[in-house]
C-alpha cells in the first residue's frame, strides 16, 4: 500500500509553498528570564514556598489533565489517582536506589503513572464517553485505597506518609526553598515545551479530532483506540511528575489522603476555568486556583473588618468557584484564556485605530 | 487478501447483490451496479431511498446482510473504515463530519493520518524527521488550500465558517491523501446556484486533473446532468434505473419514482 | 448460612438507600437527560437544613414541611439559573455544571449552618430485629419500607396524574411532546421539585445513618454504579440496580474484603459497574441508543 503521499499533479503542484517558520518569541524568553533568574533572587521564601511552587506543580497536572480532557476530549476524575502513583513510585525509587539521579527518578516515577494510565484507558475500546469517566472514577478510589492498603507503598511508616528524600541534582542540594522552586520550574519548563510539540503535530490534531468527532476519525483513518490509550498515557506521565513534584517539592509529606477526590475536582476545575485545550489555559487557570485564597482572605479582611476564619474561607471559596465553573461553562467555554484574548483583542483597536 | 498489485480493472468499484435493513426495515435491496474507473457516477433518489447507507457500506461504516463489494478487484462484504481509507476511499458526509473546533488547515491535514510515519517521540521533542514530515504535510494541506481556492480561510476555525465553505473543506479533507475513490455525500446540499456551479467545477476539476473516480449523491437534476456521465437511480433501496443521464431521465419507472417532480 | 443471609439481607437493605438516592437521579435524568451530580449536595442541604430548624426549637413535622418547601424552591432556582441557559450542551458540559453547583450548595450549607458533624435522629429505635435467626437492623427496614411507599407514590404519579403523564411524554420525545402542547418548562419545574423532595427524603436516612457531614454529598457518586447497573432512565432499574449495589458490596466487603486487606467498600461497586459495561452497556433497564451516522 502506498507509503508516500501522492503530491498532487501540475498544474496543482508548485515550488514547495513558503512555510514561515515561527519567529523567536521574544515575550516568552522574557518571562523565562523572569521565572528562572529574578524570581529565585527577590521572592522570598514565603512566595516560593506558598505561591509559585504549587502554581507550578497546578499547571503541570492542569497540563497533564488537558491533553487527556481537553484536547483528546475525555474527560477524567481521576487525576489525583495518577498523582498519587507518580509521587509513591519516584518515592519508591529514590528510597530502593540510593544512587539514582533525581530527574531520572522522576521520569521513572511519571513512566509509572503512564503504565497506570494506560491500563486505565484500555477499556475505552468498549466503553464510551460518559461511561470512560466512570472508570476513571474507579481507578481515584481503587488508588486511593491502594496506597492506604498496602504498608510498602511508604515504607511501611506508621502515620502513612512518605517524606521527602534528600533532593539534590549531581550533588548540589535542592532542598531549600529556591532549590526546589527550580526544580519544580525547570521541570515544568521542559514538560511544557514538549507538550506545545506535542499539540502542534500531527499527533495533536488526531487527538483534537478524536475530541471532535471520532466517528469521523475513524473513518478517516485515525486509529482512534490508540490515540485515546495514547493520551491516557501521555496525560499521566505529566500527572505522575506533578504528584512527586506536589509531594516533595511542595509538601513535603505527602499520603494518599494527599491525592484524593477533592484534589481530582480540583484540577478539572483549573483546566474548565483556565480554558480547555489551552496549554496556556493549564497555567491560567492554576494561577487562579492559586491566588484566589489569598485574595479571599486579604479581601475578608477588608469586607468584613476582622478576617474571615480559615473554614468561612474555604466555604466562600468554595462557593467562588461553583459560580464560576457556572458562568464559565454558560458565557465562556473557553475559559479565561479565551476571556483574556478577547479582551486583548478589544484593547488593540482601542481607540479605534487605522 | 492478494499481495500483488491488482492489474486495473476497468471497473473500480462493484457492488453485487448488496442488502441491508435496519430493525426490519429494509435500507437496501439485492443492489448491483457498477462503476467505471475515472468516472463520475451520480446516486439519485428520493429521500430515504437508501444512498447514505451504499455510501455507509462502501466505506465499511455499515456491514451489509448479503452480497459484497469489489473495489480495486478486492472483494469484501464489511471492510473497516479504517482499511477503506487505507486503500484509497476517501468520503464526505451529509452533515459535514468535520472538526469544528479545528482550523480549516488542520482539518485538511488530519486527512494525512494514515501517512503519519514519525512516532511519539520524534514528535514530543521535534526531532527531525517529525519536523521534516510535518512540513511535508503542510505543504501537501497548502496545495490542497491552492486548489480549493481556501487559502483565505487557512487559520478560521472551521466551525465558524459558512455551510458552503465547510464542504469544500471536508472536500480538501477527502482529497489530500489522493484517493482512487471519492464518496461524496450531498455535496451541494444548502447551496445556491453560484456555490453548487463552483462546486461542480472543483469536482470535475478533481475527476479529470486528479482522476480520481468520484461517486456523488446529488438530488439536484440539473447539477447531475452537467456533472455526471454515469446516473443510478435508487428507490426504496432498489435500483429502478441505471445508465447516462440522458438514458434515466427518459426512463419510466425513474418518473414514477419521482412522481413526475423531478427538481 | 445465618450469618450469609444477615450479610445478603443488611446488603439488600443498604441498597435500598442507594436505589433512594438514584431515584432522584433517574427522574432529573429522564426528563432533562443531565446526570445531576449536585443531587448529592442538595441531599446534604436537605439534612442540614432539617436540623438546624430542628435545633432552632422548630417540632419534627413543621421542620420538615419547611425543609421541603425550601428544598422545592432551591430546586426550582437551579432549574432556571443553571440548566435553562445549558440547555443544548453536552453531557458533560452539563455534568460539569452540576459538579459546580454542588460546590455551590456545599459551601453555602457549611458556610450558612456550620461544619461539625451533627447526629440526625428519627426517632428509629437502634434495637435490630429478628428474621428466625437473622438479625436484621430495623432502621434498614424503616429505610426500605420508606423506599417502597416512596416508589409507589412515584409510580402512582407518573402513572395515574396528567403531569406524570406529560413527564414521560417528555422524556420519550420532547419535541412531539412539545407540538402537542406541553410546557417543557413547567414540567422541568416540576421534575427538579419531585427530585428535591426524593433528596430530602434520602438524606434524612442518610443523615441519620451517618450523621450529617460533608460527606454526604459523595454519596451521589456511589449512584453511579447504581445507575449503570439498573439504567439511568428507569425507576425500576434504580431500584434493582440499588439492590445489587448494596448486597454484592457487603458480600464483596465480608467474604473477599479480608482476602485483600479490606476496606474495598470504597471502589469494589464501581469495579461492578464496570463489568457490566463491558456486558451490558445501556445497563439492565435502560434503552439502547442506536447510533445513525
Amino acid at each position: 500500500m502506498s507509503a508516500s503521499i501522492h503530491r498532487l499533479p501540475a498544474p496543482f503542484d508548485h515550488a514547495p509553498i513558503e512555510i514561515v517558520e515561527r519567529r523567536l518569541p521574544w515575550g516568552l524568553l522574557a518571562l523565562l528570564g523572569v521565572a528562572f533568574v529574578l524570581l529565585p533572587l527577590l521572592g522570598g521564601d514565603y512566595w516560593l514556598n506558598a505561591i509559585l511552587i504549587p502554581f507550578l506543580v497546578l499547571s503541570l497536572a492542569g497540563l497533564g489533565l488537558n491533553l487527556l480532557t481537553g484536547y483528546t476530549g475525555q474527560t477524567s476524575v481521576g487525576s489525583a489517582g495518577f498523582m498519587a502513583v507518580g509521587a509513591f513510585a519516584t518515592y519508591g525509587f529514590l528510597l530502593r536506589e540510593p544512587g539514582l539521579p533525581l530527574p531520572l527518578a522522576l521520569v521513572a516515577g511519571g513512566l509509572f503513572a503512564a503504565a497506570v494510565g494506560f491500563v486505565v484507558g484500555i477499556p475505552s475500546s468498549r466503553i464510551k464517553g460518559f461511561y470512560l469517566m466512570v472508570t476513571t472514577l474507579a481507578a481515584q478510589f481503587f488508588l486511593e485505597w491502594v496506597f492506604v492498603k498496602f504498608p510498602w507503598f511508604y515504607n511501611h511508616a506508621s502515620s502513612g506518609t512518605i517524606s521527602a528524600p534528600r533532593l539534590e541534582i549531581f550533588g548540589h542540594p535542592l532542598g531549600s526553598a529556591e532549590g526546589r522552586y527550580l526544580l519544580t520550574l525547570g521541570t515544568v519548563a521542559v514538560l511544557t515545551w514538549v507538550a506545545v510539540n506535542l499539540v502542534r503535530s500531527q499527533i495533536g490534531r488526531n487527538w483534537m479530532a478524536i475530541r471532535d468527532m471520532d466517528t469521523a476519525a475513524a473513518v478517516i483513518g485515525i486509529p482512534v483506540e490508540r490515540y485515546r490509550r495514547l493520551a491516557f498515557a501521555v496525560s499521566s506521565f505529566y500527572l505522575g511528575i506533578a504528584g512527586a513534584l506536589w509531594a516533595f517539592a511542595y509538601l513535603g509529606t505527602a499520603s494518599a489522603g494527599s491525592f484524593d477526590i477533592n484534589r481530582s475536582f480540583q484540577i478539572l476545575f483549573i483546566i474548565i476555568i483556565g480554558g480547555m485545550g489551552s496549554i496556556a489555559g493549564s497555567f491560567i487557570g492554576a494561577a487562579f486556583i492559586s491566588l484566589l485564597p489569598i485574595l479571599l482572605s486579604h479581601g475578608g479582611q477588608l469586607v468584613f473588618g476582622g478576617s474571615l476564619d480559615a473554614g468561612q474561607v474555604q466555604n466562600l471559596q468554595k462557593v467562588i468557584f461553583g459560580v464560576l465553573i457556572i458562568v464559565f461553562l454558560i458565557r465562556e467555554p473557553e475559559g479565561l484564556v479565551r476571556l483574556l484574548a478577547k479582551l486583548r483583542a478589544r484593547l488593540a483597536v482601542w481607540p479605534l485605530r487605522f | 487478501m492478494s499481495t500483488h498489485a491488482p492489474t486495473p480493472g476497468e471497473f473500480i468499484l462493484e457492488v453485487n447483490n448488496v442488502s441491508l435493513s435496519f430493525k426490519g426495515v429494509k435500507a437496501i435491496s439485492a443492489l448491483s451496479f457498477r462503476v467505471r474507473r475515472g468516472e463520475i457516477c451520480a446516486l439519485i433518489g428520493p429521500n430515504g431511498a437508501g444512498k447514505s447507507s451504499l455510501l455507509n457500506v462502501l466505506n465499511g461504516v455499515y456491514r451489509p446482510d448479503s452480497g459484497e463489494v469489489v473495489f480495486e478487484s478486492e472483494h469484501f462484504r464489511r471492510i473497516h473504515p479504517l482499511e477503506a481509507a487505507r486503500r484509497g476511499v476517501g468520503r464526505t458526509f451529509q452533515n459535514n463530519a468535520l472538526f469544528k473546533k479545528m482550523s480549516v488547515i488542520d482539518n485538511v491535514q488530519t486527512g494525512l493520518s494514515r501517512h503519519m510515519r514519525s512516532g511519539f517521540l520524534e514528535q514530543a521533542f521535534g526531532l527531525p524527521r517529525a519536523r521534516r514530515e510535518a512540513r511535508a504535510f503542510r505543504e501537501q494541506a497548502e496545495s490542497v488550500l491552492e486548489f480549493l481556492e481556501l487559502q483565505a480561510y487557512r487559520d478560521v476555525e472551521v466551525g465558524s465558517l459558512a455551510y458552503g465553505l465547510q464542504k469544500r473543506v471536508e472536500l480538501g479533507r477527502a482529497l489530500i491523501a489522493g484517493p482512487g475513490l471519492l464518496l461524496l455525500d450531498e455535496p451541494m446540499a444548502g447551496m445556491n446556484a453560484d456555490e453548487k456551479r463552483e462546486m461542480s467545477r472543483f469536482i470535475t476539476d478533481v475527476n479529470r486533473d486528479l482522476g480520481t473516480t468520484v461517486v456523488l449523491i446529488e438530488h439536484d437534476m440539473g447539477v447531475v446532468m452537467g456533472l455526471s456521465g454515469h446516473v443510478v437511480v435508487l428507490d426504496y433501496g432498489r435500483k429502478v434505473g441505471d445508465g447516462t443521464p440522458a438514458e434515466v431521465q427518459a426512463n419510466p419507472d425513474v418518473i414514477a419514482a419521482y412522481l413526475g417532480t423531478v427538481h | 448460612m445465618t450469618f450469609f443471609l444477615e450479610t445478603l439481607l443488611g446488603g439488600l437493605l443498604a441498597g435500598t438507600m442507594y436505589s433512594l438516592v438514584a431515584i432522584g437521579f433517574v427522574l432529573i435524568y429522564k426528563a432533562s437527560g443531565v446526570f445531576n451530580f449536585a443531587q448529592g449536595a442538595m441531599l446534604l442541604f436537605a439534612a442540614l437544613t432539617f436540623v438546624t430548624l430542628h435545633e432552632q426549637g422548630l417540632p419534627v413535622v413543621l421542620a420538615l414541611v419547611l425543609t421541603l418547601a425550601i428544598m422545592v424552591v432551591v430546586a426550582l432556582i437551579i432549574e432556571r439559573a443553571v440548566l435553562r441557559p445549558l440547555v443544548a450542551r453536552s453531557q458533560i458540559t452539563l455534568f460539569m455544571a452540576t459538579l459546580g453547583l454542588s460546590f455551590i450548595i456545599e459551601g453555602l450549607a457549611q458556610g450558612l449552618m456550620g461544619a461539625e458533624v451533627r447526629a440526625l435522629d428519627l426517632g428509629i429505635p437502634d434495637v435490630p430485629v429478628f428474621l428466625g435467626e437473622v438479625m436484621i437492623s430495623q432502621f434498614d427496614l424503616v429505610a426500605a419500607a420508606t423506599a417502597a411507599v416512596l416508589v409507589t407514590v412515584l409510580a402512582l404519579l407518573f402513572n395515574k396524574t396528567r403531569i406524570g403523564i406529560s413527564l414521560r411524554a417528555v422524556a420519550d420525545d420532547t419535541r412531539a411532546a412539545l407540538s402537542i402542547g406541553i410546557d417543557l418548562n413547567r414540567i422541568w419545574q416540576i421534575v427538579w421539585a419531585v427530585a428535591g423532595c426524593v433528596g430530602l427524603v434520602a438524606g434524612l436516612l442518610w443523615g441519620a445513618r451517618q450523621g450529617v457531614q460533608f460527606s454526604l454529598s459523595l454519596v451521589v457518586l456511589k449512584a453511579l454504579p447504581v445507575l449503570i447497573i439498573g439504567g439511568f432512565t428507569s425507576i425500576g432499574g434504580a431500584i434493582v440496580g440499588g439492590l445489587i449495589v448494596g448486597a454484592t458490596e457487603n458480600l464483596a466487603e465480608v467474604y473477599l474484603g479480608p482476602l485483600i486487606g479490606g476496606g474495598i467498600t470504597p471502589w469494589f461497586a464501581y469495579f461492578l459497574a464496570l463489568a457490566f459495561l463491558y456486558v451490558r452497556p445501556a445497563g439492565l433497564f435502560g434503552e439502547r441508543a442506536i447510533e445513525r451516522v
